[in-house]
């Protein structure tokens, strides 16, 4: 991260100076510094299911993201492959670091966006609906592809604006319930809510196949229904506030390694 | 900030609602006053219902104290994010334990038991949940009924 080019230069206080010249802030300071997957928090029937790819049922999505992936669609006759080549080569390590700053958009994007952005403009194929099977097939078969890899987002420079509204989105209880994410997965973690186990919350399986759902949900479709469970409106999937989230819950979950698809219960 | 809340709260609908039961569940808060550590006077004139409380601690939708708490009943699963209620009634007096249920956060700011009793200071309420308490005044004193047998 940047703050190790600044200490090779001599020190904290010369990387802190640096941080501000640069319009940084200092280093946000993470609630559970060593964080668990939420693997850690799954019965080992779920895990069973999970670690066995011949009985994961999410392996069904990324073999229809990976026909997909040179399945030319849209005006300008291209497929995914035809820019990004074998897939299984090219996307080594994108789940990892997604989601990130996108320049000339000037915003975060996730993997979901970006594979619609690839597809809008460069392919002429229309936007692949929020959570919907064929865009968390793809997703799935690009995050397969990151497995074991450890989450590094890059928070520094333009990017830190959308990291501090993801944070502050975490923050900020909510709902009739009127609690915040860190109530449930800073908090309470390893604790009962009733049936469930409370987990941290780490965003580093999905997307997963959920088997209350019986399908593979996206990231922000959970988020929706933890908004959902205090009472509160959830935002729209795919807008703003969830990916300024989505970007602070892969900084959370920084280190941990990639498992999508995981499987939840 | 939680210090500096009124300790009276006002409605202009709560007479109307008491008068009125059938507009209890679109009603807003009730009026009440805190005395030190608990609101000693009851929030209805009808006295509360152990059963119904018993039902309303239970049921998912309304008090879902069990989801948090482990209650002296069989249940298929219970939560433990708060403290056992078994002998609640032996620790508190039904003054204190309003305090709790109705506005849990007048004791303890970052408290996550949700304040079933109230409207304000609320950010992005559901649309069918918003600009109504958790619980009714009178479902607030059928669920103290009930904790209070629990000694
Ligand atoms: C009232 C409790 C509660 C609150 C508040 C809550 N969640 Fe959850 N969340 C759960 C439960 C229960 C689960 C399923 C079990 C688990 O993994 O913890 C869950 C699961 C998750 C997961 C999936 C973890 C995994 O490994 O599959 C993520 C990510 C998550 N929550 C993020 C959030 C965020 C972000 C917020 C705030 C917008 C939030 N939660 C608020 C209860 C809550
Ligand atoms: C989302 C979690 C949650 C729910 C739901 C919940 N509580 Fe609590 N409750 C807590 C926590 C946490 C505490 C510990 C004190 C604190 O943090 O405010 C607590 C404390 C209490 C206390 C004080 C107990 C003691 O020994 O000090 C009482 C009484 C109580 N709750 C009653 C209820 C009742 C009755 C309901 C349902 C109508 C309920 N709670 C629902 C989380 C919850």
């Amino acid at each position: 991260m940047g703050k190790v080019a600044g200490l090779t230069l001599g020190g904290a206080a010369l990387a802190a100076g640096l941080a501000l010249a640069q319009g940084g802030a200092p280093e946000p300071q993470r609630a559970i510094p060593d964080p668990q997957s939420g693997r850690h928090f799954a019965t080992p029937e779920t895990l069973a299911i999970q670690d066995d790819d011949f009985q994961n049922p999410a392996m069904l999505w990324a073999e229809e993201g990976e026909a997909a992936w040179s399945r030319v669609e849209g005006t300008a006759g291209q497929s995914c492959a035809s820019c990004h080549n074998d897939g299984t080569q090219t996307m080594r390590g994108v789940r990892a670091r997604m989601p990130a700053y996108h320049a000339r958009l000037n915003r975060v994007v996730t993997l979901e966006q970006q594979i619609n952005i690839c597809r809008t403009e460069r392919m002429g194929a229309p936007a692949l609906p929020v959570d919907s099977r064929p865009l968390n097939a793809i997703t799935t078969y690009v995050a397969l592809q990151s497995r074991g890899m450890p989450v590094n987002v890059d928070i520094s420079g333009p990017a830190r604006p959308f990291f501090d509204a993801g944070e502050r989105f975490y923050n900020t209880r909510r709902g009739q319930l009127d609690m915040r994410c860190g109530s449930c997965h800073e908090d309470n973690y390893g604790r009962s809510l009733r049936a469930d186990l409370l987990s941290q919350g780490m965003s580093n399986g999905f997307p997963t196949y959920r088997l209350k759902e019986q399908r593979v949900i996206s990231l922000q479709f959970r988020l929706q229904g933890c908004v959902n469970d205090v009472r509160g409106e959830a935002p729209p999937m795919g807008g703003e506030e969830f990916t300024n989230l989505e970007f602070y819950l892969a900084w959370r979950a920084q280190g941990l390694p990639v498992e999508s698809p995981s499987v939840r219960r | 900030m939680l210090g500096l809340r009124p300790v009276v709260l006002v409605s202009m609908f709560a007479a109307m609602a008491a008068a009125t039961p059938a507009w209890a569940q679109t009603a807003p808060a009730v009026p009440f006053t805190v005395v030190d550590d608990a609101i000693p006077q009851p929030l209805t004139l009808t006295p509360g219902d152990a059963t119904r409380g018993r039902a309303l601690a239970l049921d998912r939708s309304k008090g879902n104290c069990v989801t948090c708490h482990e209650l002296p009943l069989r249940a298929d699963f219970q939560g433990d994010l708060g403290p056992p209620l078994a002998g609640v009634a032996d620790r508190y007096s039904i003054g204190e334990l309003r305090l709790r249920v109705v506005d849990s956060k007048r004791i303890n700011p970052e408290s996550n038991m949700p304040s079933y009793h109230r409207i304000d200071g609320l950010t992005a309420v559901r649309s069918d949940w918003a600009g109504r308490p958790i619980l009714t005044a009178q479902e607030v004193e059928d669920v103290l009924a009930y904790l209070m047998t629990l000694r």
